[in-house]
């Protein structure tokens, strides 16, 4: 197994959905090609910062905006069943 | 009655059971729960901030008009994100009608894996993940590497990596094959793992990658 080969098989080794034959060629690989390592390692932590975030506050004005229209709203009767 | 970690907090279920009563209370408290993550699901999705607000209040009013239809055994949160997610979607596609880029995900030719750049910049992070998240400088760099990615690649990696859905579910989401997901996962994958270790890569440790290196 070339590093090239590996490019193909990132995503479902990275999601766990790799064949388990071809996960140890691939771990094998690892092994002995730090470079493909750190790229793995990486593809990871990028993954986990997204997964955790909440990075966008609401802006205040619309935040007011927004439970003020919700308070009308509950308000109404609701709507008729599709 | 189920209790969060957090001493005397209801759980969302709780809320929802008593603003099904009619405690607008209950409700609001939801909404504080979770308008910061659709908020963030639709400026990561649309990269528009008037757009995000539309879609946070629209979810919402939904969310109250549809109260009754939540199924309880699903999470709350996840019923939101799929609001949001879908009325993303329909802006999305509302900006494709323009000349030029319509039905722009139908008629593309499906990417292949030729052509996929390879990693150049390779290092050990100089902190972990976790480290790195308490920083507010890293908030701002991983948005702008987001912001940097082509909308084909950012969508499939916010509803696939992000939002958690399946390949499957993202390709229907998107009307997109599988076998396309796949590739713009990767492409997106790759373009962040760049640009993020570019930034918080240690250059001390940074790898050499030798052209001619393979292992048979």
């Amino acid at each position: 197994m070339k590093c090239q080969d590996l490019l193909k098989l990132l995503n479902d080794y990275v999601d766990g959905t790799v064949d388990p034959a071809v996960c140890a060629e691939f771990e094998k690989h690892m092994a002995g090609c730090n470079p493909c390592q750190v790229v793995v390692d990486n593809i990871r932590g990028a993954i986990t910062l997204y997964k955790n975030g909440q990075p966008y506050e609401l802006p205040l004005p619309f935040r007011e905006r927004l439970h003020a229209t919700l308070r009308e709203c509950w308000k109404q009767p609701p709507p008729a069943q599709d | 009655m189920r209790m969060n970690a957090e001493a005397g907090a209801a759980s969302d279920s709780d809320l929802v059971r008593l603003a099904r009563a009619g405690d607008f209370g209950a409700f609001e408290q939801l909404v504080e729960r979770h308008e910061r993550a659709v908020y963030s699901l639709a400026r990561r999705m649309l990269q528009s901030e008037q757009d995000a607000e539309d879609i946070t209040q629209q979810t919402f009013i939904s969310a109250l008009q549809h109260l009754r239809d939540f199924r309880e055994e699903g999470a709350f949160g996840g019923w939101l994100m799929r609001i949001a997610t879908h009325a993303a979607l329909k802006v999305l596609r509302r900006r494709r009608i323009a000349p030029m880029t319509s039905l722009e995900a139908a008629t593309e030719p499906e990417e292949g894996y030729e052509g996929i750049s390879r990693p150049e910049y390779i290092a050990d992070w100089s902190q972990s993940p976790e480290a790195l998240a308490q920083r507010h400088e890293t908030r701002r760099l991983i948005e702008e590497a987001l912001a940097n990615l082509d909308e084909k690649h950012r969508l499939v990696f916010v509803l696939r990596d992000v939002e958690g859905l399946s390949v499957r579910e993202t390709a229907e989401a998107l009307g997109l094959s599988e076998a396309n997901v796949k590739v713009r996962l990767l492409r997106a994958r790759l373009q962040l793992r760049e640009q993020l270790t570019r930034a918080f890569g240690d250059p001390t440790r940074r790898i050499a990658r030798d052209p001619n290196h393979s292992h048979d």
